[in-house]
């Protein structure tokens, strides 16, 4: 972990998080929001969770980012302006940033450099995810079959009317 | 490198977040928002997993890994319901979505 790698992906990431976040073009933003999920990616192998990595890559790059592009082209007839913004949240957002950066800076039990760790294996993971973890993975399975379903009831034209 | 800088990277991320949730006006921004406040929360787990002597599960990981699908979960639903609403209302200007206000 070098500190002028972390500084080029805390910047890309930043940067682009705040491109999703202000861009009024929609796609733009969208777009941004599929590169910000590569840095935080870049944040998680930089930290040695390169499974975690890639899991994130996959699930928000892959699946995420184009059903967001998707549901923007399906609603993209939109006849009323929607690109007001809120000047309210900015003040909201720095204020909680302030207090975040001002509790982190106060303790002290954070400020440690990283133990020297053995690196985590698929295989470490998959034993953990099969072993004490079996519940909450198929609690988890539930839980995507059910919103899978929902999303599908949601979205289903009514016929009857 | 301290854990406090991934810390503070993860709050400014969270703020970005917080911003885009409350100032845009357009759902799907507002899920965005939620998104990225999300993926902040994730770097905190996977810092403090690093940042912790070994332990013998890798329970930051894990943690990570669940909130992740659970995440996915949450985008799939929130943007049928951009969807389901738009088709209603022919909007997805949240301030246009008043019809409950007293």
């Amino acid at each position: 972990m070098n500190t002028v790698t972390f500084t080029i992906i805390a910047i890309f990431t930043l940067t682009f998080a705040l491109a999703a976040a202000t861009n009024p073009r929609l796609m733009h933003a969208a777009l941004s929001f599929a590169v910000m999920f590569v840095g935080i990616a870049a944040f998680f192998f930089l930290l040695g969770a390169e499974f975690v990595g890639l899991v994130q890559i996959f699930v928000y790059v892959g699946a995420v980012a184009v059903l967001i592009v998707f549901t923007i082209l399906l609603t993209r007839r939109d006849p009323e302006k929607t690109r007001g913004f809120n000047w309210g949240g900015v003040v909201i957002a720095i204020a909680v940033f302030v207090g975040l950066v001002w509790a982190i800076l106060k303790s002290t039990s954070v400020s440690i450099a990283p133990p020297v760790i053995k690196a985590l294996t698929v295989k470490q993971i998959g034993m953990a995810l099969m072993g004490s973890y079996v519940w909450p993975l198929l609690c988890v399975g539930v839980l995507l079959t059910a919103a899978l379903i929902g999303a599908l009831i949601l979205v289903l034209e009514d016929k009857r009317q | 490198m301290t854990l406090s800088i991934f810390l503070i990277v993860s709050a400014a991320l969270f703020c970005i977040g917080l911003l885009a949730a409350l100032s845009r006006r357009h759902a799907i921004f507002i899920l965005i928002g939620i998104e990225m406040m999300l993926a902040a929360a994730n770097i905190n787990f996977i810092a403090f997993w690093r940042f912790a002597p070994q332990p013998a599960q890798p329970t930051g990981v894990m943690v990570a890994i669940f909130s992740i699908a659970i995440a996915a979960a949450e985008a799939a639903i929130g943007l049928a319901m951009v969807i389901a609403v738009y088709r209603h209302f022919r909007t997805t200007n949240v301030d246009q979505l008043d019809q409950l206000k007293g």
